[in-house]
């Protein structure tokens, strides 16, 4: 759906950020309304967002970025429905969630969105093919004839499926995270939250990652948002958020 | 989705051997003891031959006397008790009277060997069904006539006559009386204190004066009710009878007090006696409680482990928590996912327990400790492992899959 070519048009007022209508059907996908995320301990509070607006269209692809805990991992985990903010609003698809359940919430997750993280997280006592098909182990009425097949296409996307049956150790790490990637894949989400995929990966790899994600995004109209220390990656992304001790700075 | 769960557990197992060791070491080391300890329970009490109608049987074996001084008597009864008040009882189908087994020497050659010797009624074969493997029990005319005849038991027609086969007819000599055997019986475990002897011969051959009145002796009684439900009218009509048994000493005597019970109730009413105790509650319900009580404190102990073990495996799996979380594993379907991790490796201890109890059981017959003991892992204790291993599982289970469950995925993958 969405073929427009990186912009990396920086907003200073969130406002503007959040009226900006979506990349490529205007609708958006993600909406973030005056969210705060506050850590509280006994003697510190922490504020690690301080309200944050924010809305991704479908079909966006936009970066994140900022230094090391400044709060782009938490805004993504709250985005993901990982995390609950302390306060303010998240719209997934033009739906609130702030009074759904906790099963109400891993639907939504298994339905709509793929997570990819830095340290891929995936489950090493588990096949690659395993792996892959654990977001549809948690969908009902999908059999495991199913699985297998989207799980292999998955893997056969993110060009793989020769390794079905390996397992996470034999892998290196830009196949890992192309696993991790097919794992994101296989419940076919609309959303795909990538908290920075290339972080452990060499440079030719973190190519081959970006690529990956790009071709998603540009081919299947997938929106995804991802978290990078990478400027060069978020230049090809078509929005780069900056964050900066909670806040959104452009 | 259960395969998979299989496949994790497997893995788990696995990757800590040691852990996994120590879990499945606790689980099975513990089950073997149940299983062995339920194994001679049942040997002891449960229903085999030859007392193999327990449901109809009771049990008139123990009788206390109560002194003004303070002091008791705890005695068998007397022969004259049991003939005069036991067996004229109207209720029950049939009442046998017999007597303790003694030591009794014996002599094969110049071979001393000890035989335990029982004084029967013709009764005691009518209640009890012996397995003979040939001849035929003492019946009424013999005890009558105080026939100096004898059933023995496989083993001492071995050990006496080096066969077991045609011994009928030949004499034994037990007790420098010489008896004919009339016939030979399957071995009886000496557990079955009821039942077991090496030889039974009739009790009117007996040197005591049966008939003298007393309270006290070496005697007890079977009484077998007409069926089962029959039990409560028998123990009535029987303890209305035991008041009217006369004290033959009753200017020092307070009461007496004897019960007719059932083969357990009559193990714990004196295990489980207490002074002031002269309604007279068998005490089976204290019993069952401390033995089930026992039973649970001893299954804690691996259990408390497991739990430990099993909280620090989660916080390892963190990650693989999270990542469920993620991809859309409710809470609920974590908990079934790790009570299904953990009764699958207590199944495996499960299993593993049984067979230690198999090879137990089978040292502890072949050492003959007990004599005739052999003991058998039946399907009913088979189910009882099944059952007392998935408490484990569940019990062991639930806390450390609850506090999975709640974990915040985002946390979760945090590894925190």
């Amino acid at each position: 759906m969405s073929a427009s070519t990186p912009t990396n048009q920086l907003f200073l007022d969130p406002t503007i950020v959040a009226a900006r209508p979506a990349a490529a059907t205007g609708k958006p996908m993600l909406k973030l309304t005056d969210i705060e995320k506050i850590y509280q301990t006994k003697t510190i509070e922490t504020v690690a967002l301080n309200r944050v607006n924010l809305t991704i269209g479908k079909g966006e692809f936009v970066s994140i970025m900022g230094p090391s805990g400044c709060g782009k991992s938490t805004l993504l985990s709250i985005m993901g429905l990982l995390d609950e903010p302390s306060s303010g609003q998240v719209e997934i698809d033009g739906r609130p969630v702030t009074s759904y359940s906790d099963k109400e919430l891993a639907n939504l997750r298994n339905q709509k969105i793929g997570f990819v993280f830095q340290s891929y997280h995936l489950i090493n006592d588990l096949s690659v093919l395993d792996n892959v098909e654990l977001p549809l182990l948690y969908r009902s009425g999908v059999s495991g004839k199913e699985r297998r097949q989207r799980a292999h296409a998955a893997l056969d996307k993110v060009g793989l499926s020769a390794r079905t049956n390996h397992f996470p150790s034999q892998l290196s790490g830009g196949q890992r995270q192309r696993v991790a990637i097919a794992r994101a894949l296989a419940g076919n989400p609309e959303i795909i939250l990538a908290d920075e995929p290339t972080g452990n990966l060499d440079s030719v790899m973190g190519e081959e990652i970006m690529d990956l994600l790009l071709g998603l995004n540009r081919q299947d109209g997938v929106t995804i948002v991802m978290v990078t220390h990478d400027e060069q990656q978020a230049l090809k992304t078509e929005r780069v958020i900056r964050f900066f001790d909670g806040s959104q700075v452009s | 989705m259960l395969l998979s769960y299989l496949k994790i557990a497997w893995k788990v197992l696995l990757r800590r051997k040691f852990f996994t060791f120590i879990s499945l070491f606790g689980i099975s080391f513990t089950l073997m003891v149940l299983l062995v300890v339920v194994a001679l329970f049942d040997h002891t009490v449960g229903a085999h031959a030859p007392e193999s109608r327990l449901d109809r049987m009771l049990f008139a074996n123990f009788m206390r006397v109560k002194y003004k001084d303070g002091g008791n008597m705890n005695t068998p009864p007397s022969y004259h008790v049991l003939d005069k008040y036991v067996r004229t009882l109207k209720t029950p189908e049939k009442v046998a009277i017999y007597s303790n087994f003694h030591a009794t020497p014996s002599y094969v050659g110049n071979n001393r060997i000890d035989l335990d010797l029982k004084y029967t009624d013709q009764v005691f074969w009518e209640i009890l069904n012996f397995t003979f493997r040939e001849g035929k029990p003492f019946g009424k005319a013999e005890v009558q006539g105080a026939a100096r005849v004898a059933v023995i038991n496989q083993t001492t027609a071995r050990k006496y006559f080096g066969t077991d086969k045609g011994v009928v007819g030949r004499t034994i000599e037990v007790n420098q009386t010489n008896y004919r055997v009339t016939g030979v019986v399957d071995d009886v475990p000496v557990m079955r204190i009821s039942s077991y002897a090496d030889v039974w011969v009739p009790i009117s051959t007996s040197s005591d004066d049966l008939h003298k009145v007393q309270l006290d002796g070496d005697y007890a009684a079977i009484i077998l009710a007409k069926s089962a439900a029959d039990i409560p009218a028998v123990q009535a009509e029987f303890n209305q009878v035991m008041k009217r048994i006369p004290l033959t000493d009753p200017k020092n005597m307070a009461y007496l007090a004897m019960y007719a019970d059932q083969l357990l109730a009559s193990f714990s009413r004196q295990l489980m006696y207490t002074p002031d105790n002269q309604a007279g509650s068998d005490g089976l319900g204290s019993l069952y409680a401390i033995l089930s009580g026992l039973a649970l404190l001893f299954m804690l102990l691996p259990a408390l482990n497991l739990v430990n073990i099993n909280v620090s495996r989660i916080m390892e799996r963190s990650s693989e928590i999270g990542v469920r979380k993620a991809f859309g594993a409710t809470g609920g379907t974590l908990v079934g996912q790790f009570l299904v991790e953990n009764v699958f490796l207590t199944l495996i201890g499960g299993l593993l327990g049984l067979l230690m109890a198999y090879v137990a059981l089978q040292l502890i017959s072949g050492a003959d400790i007990l004599a005739y003991a052999h003991f058998e892992l039946s399907w009913r204790i088979f189910a009882w492992a099944l059952l007392v291993t998935l408490f484990f599982g569940i019990l062991s289970g639930v806390y450390p899959a609850l506090r999975m469950s709640r974990l915040h995925p985002a946390q979760a993958l945090k590894g925190r």
